[in-house]
Formats: C-alpha cells, structure tokens, sequence
C-alpha cells in the first residue's frame, strides 16, 4: 500500500485507468447474463421447469407464441422445449464423441507418427480447418451434402415410410453431425496436442526401453498420462459444438420435429433443430412477448451450458497442470 | 559408446529396441497394428477433408466470381444473372472488422496491461479473467440476442432508428459492431497478456532501476517488446469477426444495401443497416431468401480467400509465439 502511495501520480491515475477499463469488461459479461436471464424470465414463470420437459408438438407452441397482442394470453407462452434439447444434445454429444476419437488419433499422428516433411503441412492444414467460418460451412452442406444425402442415401422406401410426418429432403441430423464433427476435431487436436508434447520424453522412452513397441507406449503411458486434458477438450469442444447456430440452421432442415430414435438408420436422415438454431429460424419474430422470452430462454439455456463446460473444462485442467507442466 | 548401433539402411539413426534391432508393425499385436493403421487414416484424411473443402471453394469461386460483381451493388431481384454484385457486403465487413477492433482492442490491451503489470486486488483480477473466459466460451449468437436487448433500450435509442410509436429498432452498425467488440477480446486480451508475461523481469527491473514509472515501463518498454503479438491478437480478432455470421443477421438489420439512417455522412452510416459477405452468402444460400447459390459461391470463395490470407499472416507474425505444436497461437486455436 504504502509503496504504490509513493509512486507518482500519473502512474497511480494510469493505474485506475486500465483497472476502470477492466472492470467494464466485467460489468459487460455480467450485464449480458442479467438482460438474458431478465427477458427469459416470463416464459419460465408460466412454465416452470417443465419448460425442459417435453409435451405437445412444439411447432403448434412456437406458432402460438407469435401473438402480438398488446395483452398476450398466459396460454402463448406454454412451451415444451424438449425437442430443441434433445437435437442440441445429440447434435453436439454425438459430434464430439466422433471428434474425439478422430482428434486423439491424428493427435497422435501428428506429434509422433508422422514424418516431419508431413507434419509441416498438417499443421497449417487443421489451423484451416478450424479457422473456416460456420457460413462456408454451411453453404457446402446445403448445397452439396444435402442433395447428396437426399437423393443418393434415402432410399425410396425410407421416404414413403416417413411421408405421413416429415418429409426427407437430406436436410438431417446426420449431415448436421458430420459437418459438426469437422468443425469441432481441429480445437479437440490444438489441446490434445498441446498436452501430448508436454508429456515428459523419459516417460514414453521408459516404456520402450521395456520393450514395447511405439504405438503402445503411447497409448499405454502417453495417454493415460493426458487423459485428463483429453476430457477437457472434449468438454470444451462440446461447448463450441451447442452454440453453433448458422451451420445447424442451414442444413438440418429448420422443422420442429424431434428425431425418433426408434426410427433406426433412418433417424440419422430425419430434420433436427437446435436451441441455437431456433434462434437464427426465428428471429424476425422478437416482437412478439411470448417469442422474444422463449428465444431468450433458449439463449440463456445455452450461456448456462457454456458456463457449466468452461467451469468443468477448467477444473479437469487443474490437476493435469499442477503436476504436468512442469517437463 | 560402441554399444550404440546404427541403422545400415539409414546410417545417423540409432536403432530401438533391446534386442538391438528396430521392431517393425508387422511383428507388432494386431491391435496395436491397428492404433497404427487409424492414426494414418485419422491425420491424412482430416488433411483430405481440408483439401477438398479448399479445392472445391476454389474451383466453385473461379466459375462464379467475376471482377465486375467486386464493383456493382446487389439488386433486388429473382434472377441471379440480374441480382448485382457484392460491392455492399465488401463495404459492411470491412466497416464492421473496423468497428469491431477499434473497439475491442483498447478494452483487450488495456485489462491485459492491467492484469499483468498491476493486478491489484488479486480477486478483481480474477474475476476479470473469468469474465473474459465467459465472453470467449458464449455462442456468438447468444452474444447477438444480448446485443439485440441491449440496443433496444431506449438509452441506446441514438444509435439506431427509432420507429415512429418510440420502439428503438436495435439493429445497426454500431449495435452489431460493439458486440462483434466482444468475440474480438478474448483471443487480443490473450495474445497480448501472454506476451507481457513473457518479457523478462530484467527488462522491467532496468527501467525500473533508471527511474522510469510504471506507466512509462509500460509505454516504452513493454508495448513495443509486445507489438507483434498485438498484431497477432488484432489479426485473430479479424478473422473471428470477418467470419461471424450469427450478429450479422440479428444485429446489421440484413438489408440488402447499406442503408444509413438520417443525413449526417458517417453516423447515418453508423446508425445504418447493410449486410456483410457472410450474410450475404447465408441469405443468398437455399437456407435465406434469396436462392442464388452461384453469388452465394462467389463471395463465400472471397471470405475464403480472407480467411486464407489471415491464417498466413497469423503464421508470420506469430511464428515466434506458437508454442510447441505450432497449432495454437496465444492459448486460440487459430
């Protein structure tokens, strides 16, 4: 205290300037939780937490919501959110199940296996990757994939099958999932990497000198040894994978339609929505109360989500760091 | 040592293995040839999905993209051969990465300096690196509702327009550029807090020891010793904001030309609405209205090209700050 006393003013002035500039940051983050939460809040109090469940076809609740009433019956803001859940969930949970497993391998070819004439192009190759914005993603989904899928994967009978309730364009989960996992591996490879390299060297050159092979002590010693920054990259992976909005929207479809599990293969070519996606399909309509609450529940579902993962990713990090980084 | 054996085959490499030769994959455990075997695959097709992804924007990009649609404003029309170029949408993105770094880069420099050089109370100092961590793990489109909300306050009302019975419209230049501000900070604040922390004490402690304040370390010491990694933070917030598309098409009003809003020459054009290249190819792709996939292949080739030419230049001024897998720059993955 008394030391920064003595230090000269301009400094102590530059001192609150930069602390001040900070702590608008802050008030930002924060503002930005409370006018979520603030605008979300009528439609969980006509809901409750049954908000979450499921109930009824959504498409009917969302078209009620629109209502732009100056004095919106309590009825409009009923919703069961359930459907956009379970897309997010298995959107997301099953991308970064795929992505995981393709990023802990080309981790593994990249740090160790490759030669380094290869290793110098993968590199700059997966930075691409995971720098493409969602847009060209998308654009390549709709106007490849889904056609692709629509009248190349489907087949006739699947299509008849389902004619009653939806009808199979391409637009699904499945190519949702894909361009997902292409998206979300380059982020999972960058921490997987980064841990693998921080593996101390005498480790796996213990294993080896034991007498087994490369590949094993690597997934024997090297692994085990990461696994902790492998669930972090997973989750934080995740968190990517739940708020993406323009790629989801453009190519899975924008129906409400929950997808049947039951539906066996078939499910994977059935239209999906997202939370995040909802949002970009109705976003013209904010004007009506109803919408506008529902849209900002979704959105604060999502902020909680993130929240929850970046909080998880942080702490599985902790004991990696305290006895990891110092090789 | 004579007991090190060398390969004959490829003389300078030791051999592996205690029984003083190399095992190869095919005496290995079928499972542990199979590891093998999907870690090839999984690497050399990932560079394969990338390749094919550059290869088929480019081959699409060189049909379509014609120097004339750079330079004639988009028309409202049905048919693609009438609906103009993409003049607008150059002019939004540009005009919206430089509102978005002007505003981003003195709040990310600044709480970096802060954090690093003063960081007094310790808990603030968390606290504002938790924060941060909150902006760089939200959806840019739950940023974009925030965003939405916030401008429609009608303490923001002069800062878009305002409809006749008093409803602020929200949606303008400024609303989307300040919060494009917020997907800019988390990789600027990192890059530039990453490289304070690597300048050596020493430099601090000799301008310390000849008098210098702390203010004035700061100023002629350290911001030039982090210079380039600024510029690596400003070029990872560009590409961040050039490739949002979810506030664009909440935030920007998504109108089809730059639209400013009264008569006053550049804050009409910051109270306006307008369009970007990637709202430009989202409204223009099957999923917007517009269905015109040629214009839509046409600009999303040019963000490609964006896109590409930032990643190179990351690469150059950075190559000095990758760490050790050279795939993140500054704690992002580029």
């Amino acid at each position: 205290m008394l030391e920064r006393l003595r230090a000269p003013w301009p400094d102590r002035r530059a001192e609150l300037l930069l602390g001040a500039v900070s702590l608008l940051v802050v008030i930002v983050v924060v503002t930005m939780v409370v006018f979520v939460a603030v605008q979300a809040w009528p439609t969980f109090q006509h809901n409750g937490l049954s908000w979450l469940g499921s109930g009824g076809s959504l498409e009917e609740q969302i078209a009620n919501t629109q209502s732009t009433s100056s004095a919106v019956p309590a009825s409009a803001f009923h919703i069961r959110a359930w459907p956009l859940i379970l897309g997010t969930l298995l959107t997301a949970g099953v991308a970064v199940g795929l992505g995981l497993v393709i990023a802990v391998l080309s981790s593994i070819f990249i740090v160790e296996l490759a030669p380094a004439r290869v290793r110098r192009i993968a590199i700059p190759v997966i930075r691409l990757l995971a720098s493409v914005p969602s847009v060209i993603y998308g654009l390549i989904g709709i106007l490849v994939l889904v056609p692709f899928v629509g009248s190349h994967l489907i087949s006739a009978s699947e299509k008849t099958s389902l004619q009653n309730t939806v009808e199979l364009t391409g637009a699904s989960l499945g190519v949702a999932i894909v361009i997902l996992t292409v998206m979300v591996t380059p982020i999972m490879i960058a921490l997987i990497c980064e841990a693998l390299v921080s593996v101390p060297n005498s480790w796996r050159e213990g294993a080896i000198a034991l007498g087994v092979n490369p590949v094993r002590a690597m997934l024997a010693v090297t692994l085990r040894a990461i696994r902790g920054a492998i669930v972090a990259a997973a989750v934080l992976a995740g968190a990517r994978a739940l708020g993406e909005a323009i790629m989801i929207s453009m190519v899975s479809g924008s129906r409400d339609f929950t997808p049947r599990i039951g539906d066996g293969i078939t499910f994977l070519f059935e239209p999906v929505r997202t939370l995040a996606s909802a949002i970009v399909d109705y976003h013209e309509g904010v004007g009506a109360p109803a919408l506008n609450s529902t849209l900002y529940a979704f959105a604060l579902l999502m902020l909680f989500s993130a929240l929850v993962l970046s909080v998880a990713g942080y702490l599985i990090k902790l004991p990696m760091r305290r006895h990891l980084v110092r090789g | 040592m004579s007991s090190v054996r060398v390969d004959p085959q490829r003389p300078g490499r030791e051999l592996s293995g205690g029984r003083g030769r190399r095992s190869s994959p095919s005496e290995w455990r079928w499972k542990d040839r199979l590891a093998l075997a999907l870690a090839w695959i999984a690497g050399i097709g990932l560079c394969l999905i990338a390749a094919a992804i550059v290869l088929y924007m480019g081959y699409r990009g060189l049909q379509y993209l014609r120097p004339s649609l750079l330079a004639s404003r988009p028309e409202a029309s049905i048919s693609q051969s009438a609906s103009g170029g993409f003049l607008d949408p150059l002019e939004g993105t540009a005009l919206l990465t430089a509102i978005g770094v002007l505003l981003a880069a003195p709040l990310a420099v600044g709480s970096a300096i802060w954090i690093s050089e003063y960081g007094r109370p310790r808990w603030l100092a968390r606290v504002v690196e938790s924060s941060i961590e909150v902006v760089a793990g939200t959806p840019d489109i739950v940023i974009a509702l925030f965003g939405l909300v916030l401008f429609q306050l009608s303490l923001f009302a002069p800062f878009s327009f305002t409809a006749s019975g008093g409803g602020v419209f929200g949606r303008s230049f400024i609303a989307a550029g300040a919060m494009m501000s917020l997907i800019a900070i988390p990789p600027l604040f990192t890059a530039t807090r990453d490289g304070l922390q690597a300048v050596p004490a020493h430099m601090r402690e000799a301008a310390f020891a000849l008098g210098k304040t702390r203010i004035a370390t700061i100023r002629s010491v350290l911001l030039p010793s982090v210079r380039s990694n600024i510029a690596t933070g400003v070029t990872l917030g560009v590409s961040r904001v050039i490739g949002d598309t979810a506030i664009v098409v909440l935030l920007l009003g998504n109108t089809l030309r730059i639209e400013p809003e009264g008569s006053v020459p550049i804050v009409g054009l910051l109270r306006g609405t307008g369009a970007t290249l990637t709202s430009y190819v989202f409204d223009n792709s099957p999923a917007g209205e517009g269905g015109a996939p040629q214009k839509a292949y046409a600009a999303a080739f040019l963000l490609m090209v964006f896109v590409l030419a930032l990643n190179l230049l990351v690469d150059r001024i950075g190559r000095s700050q990758a760490d050790s897998t050279g795939l993140t720059v500054a704690g992002a993955v580029v």
